[in-house]
């Protein structure tokens, strides 16, 4: 059995890991199919009625104080969280095994040049960049507020990486495949990036549970994705005024939030065990 | 320097090859100044304990040496008068394998625990030469039938870990005469087998060195083997090589000091003896050579010349030559 199929396996047996993914999965749907079935956000028949209304059948979530149908907005902002959390976590990755490489099989100069450069970039707090770059660029599209978190969250990656390289390059049979002719591309393909794969997709998908947190975060503090594009963060943002009259307002995304993070670090354990049975 | 190489140049020969490492406590000299020559078709052993310089000789014919590591200037290695320290990346990458393969001691860590064995030898064929993926597989699949292993088909879509020590060094093998070297360093490729598999390598080695009539460099502590395999032997002792002779020779007059003691050390069952033999003291570090004759620290005959001058490789007589004072003055020796 193939080392990917026995992982398979592990992960597979791991009941916590199972509910998680499958938690993404049903939040991934959710997200897709959220606006088929729920009624219109924007539908406002009697604006000044509809305001902070309790559940209901037909606002399930209830309203918020601008009317909108809190379910749909719940999973529109659903949306963001997902495809910011996952699409900032492969681009961090792909930077960072990118990064890493280089450094780990470049020249001791390019080495040092890129591994101090990421020594300083470790040592400026993620959140203060962060606020920096998006109070100045008020009118951010989403894609670009996912490859702003991505472009601060590549460096611890590319250690692991480079870390990883450099053993590598001293393992037995990376030295053996060499004193056999094996060198250049076909050696990181076959003999490197194998090795690599397994702790970097582990420290993404534990990443982006971080992600979603980051942005709704900037979100709640009016950075990033602005209204009235929902998310998470600036919905709660929206009922934190009303939250003892119409606590619904905020309880909706909060709970869906909390729901995805757990969602994301339980599939990330579950590969983190299943890629390395020693700890599990 | 270059002198045109002669008509038949030997397949390999080493000149005063010097390996050196930069360390925080000095500079390592792990090889210092070997010469070596193979011919075609022959099997030449290299023995020495550990740290002697015998893998590193291996791995610098090959360009394998690493920084902290390098090989020194006035170094030469040529392969049939091939200049092999002058190729640039891409050409000694073509020399890798196709013409000189090298086989690992650790049968384990040497393959790739991801990969299909069969894979793995399809890559090296692959490297080489330009064939088709299923030809890479078919003729991976032939290798290790010819191996020995039995079922090979089955066998090449195994993992390392599903196979026996034995059948992964055969692997090993077959993965290393793929594109059918002239010539093969085999580094201790036996050390971590048992016995009775290492005399099925062995055998399996002879065997496959006849068909292919390919040479061998067999490096061993296993004076055994040695005996049994080879017909020519260097003996490597702190990164120089102290004895060189016919295997017959050797076992039968070793003419330097450290021979004789390795000689004395092999356990016998025709002599009682209450203890074995050892050489007294250990191999000195990289770092710092004794001054003089590196072996008289462990000297039984050690005089004030050896202390101070260091003998070079002198003529013993018929292909054996002897890194030894004694070999001018061989009364000294009735002394002690």
């Amino acid at each position: 059995m193939s080392p990917w199929r026995a992982a398979a396996r592990r992960f597979g047996r791991n009941r916590a890991a199972v509910v998680g993914a499958a938690l993404v999965g049903a939040l991934v749907l959710a997200s897709l199919l959220g606006p088929l079935v729920t009624p219109d956000p924007l539908a406002q028949p009697d604006p000044v009625r509809l305001q902070d209304r309790p559940p209901s059948a037909a606002h399930l979530f209830g309203t918020d104080p601008y009317s909108r149908d809190v379910l749909s907005r719940t999973l529109s902002g659903a949306r963001v969280s997902l495809v910011v959390g996952v699409g900032a976590a492969l681009l961090a990755v792909t930077l960072g095994a990118g990064v890493g490489l280089v450094a780990g099989l470049a020249g001791r100069r390019t080495d040092q040049l890129l591994m101090r450069g990421v020594d300083v970039a470790l040592a400026l707090p993620r959140i203060i960049l962060l606020l920096a770059v998006f109070a100045v660029w008020e009118r951010v599209p989403p894609v670009a507020v996912l490859g702003v978190i991505a472009a601060t969250g590549w460096f611890q990656t590319s250690r692991i990486v480079r870390a990883a390289v450099l053993s590598l390059r001293e393992a037995d049979f990376v030295v053996a495949a060499r004193a056999l002719g094996a060198g250049g591309a076909g050696l990181v393909r076959r003999h490197l990036l194998p090795h690599v794969a397994a702790p970097v997709i582990v420290s993404a998908s534990l990443d982006v549970g971080n992600i979603i947190l980051l942005e709704a975060g900037l979100s709640y503090l009016g950075l990033g994705v602005r209204p009235p594009t929902p998310t998470w963060g600036n919905m709660i943002m929206d009922g934190k005024d009303v939250l003892f009259s119409a606590p619904w307002v905020a309880l909706a995304p909060g709970c869906a939030l909390v729901l995805t993070v757990v969602a994301f670090n339980l599939a990330g354990d579950g590969l983190r065990d299943a890629f390395d049975p020693k700890v599990a | 320097m270059s002198a045109p190489a002669p008509a038949r140049a030997p397949l390999l020969e080493v000149r005063d090859l010097a390996v050196n490492f930069m360390g925080f406590d000095g500079v390592a000299r792990a090889v210092d100044g070997v010469d070596l020559v193979v011919g075609e078709g022959e099997t030449v052993g290299l023995v020495g304990e550990s740290g002697c310089g015998k893998s590193v000789t291996a791995l610098a014919v090959l360009r394998l040496i690493e920084p902290p590591g390098h090989i020194a200037h006035g170094s030469s290695v040529r392969l049939e008068g091939r200049d092999l320290l002058a190729l640039g990346g891409k050409e000694i990458r073509a020399v890798r394998g196709n013409h000189v393969a090298l086989v690992f001691q650790e049968p384990l860590s040497a393959l790739n625990p991801v990969l299909k064995v069969g894979d793995q030898i399809a890559e090296t064929i692959r490297a080489h030469e330009a064939v088709t993926r299923s030809t890479a597989h078919w003729r991976a699949v032939e290798m290790l039938a010819a191996v020995g292993i039995p079922d090979a088909e089955r066998r090449a879509a195994a993992y390392p870990h599903q196979l026996s020590g034995g059948t992964r060094q055969r692997v090993l093998l077959a993965m290393a005469l793929a594109c059918r070297p002239k010539l093969l360093l085999a580094d201790e490729p036996t050390t971590a087998l048992d016995v009775t598999i290492q005399a099925e390598i062995l055998e399996l080695l002879d065997d496959l060195q006849k068909k292919l009539g390919m040479a061998v460099l067999l490096i061993t502590h296993n004076l055994g083997i040695v005996a049994e395999r080879t017909r020519r032997v260097y003996v490597m002792y702190a990164g120089q090589i102290v004895e060189e002779a016919t295997t017959e020779r050797l076992f039968a007059r070793p003419a330097h000091p450290y021979t004789e003691g390795l000689l004395a050390a092999i356990p016998r069952l025709d002599v009682r003896r209450e203890r074995l033999q050892a050489i007294p003291g250990q191999v000195p570090p990289a770092t710092a050579w004794p001054p003089g004759c590196r072996f008289h620290p462990r000297c039984p005959y050690a005089w004030d010349k050896c202390r101070s001058e260091m003998p070079p490789l002198l003529p013993v007589g018929e292909g054996q030559r002897a890194r030894c004072w004694l070999v001018n003055e061989p009364q000294r020796k009735g002394m002690k």
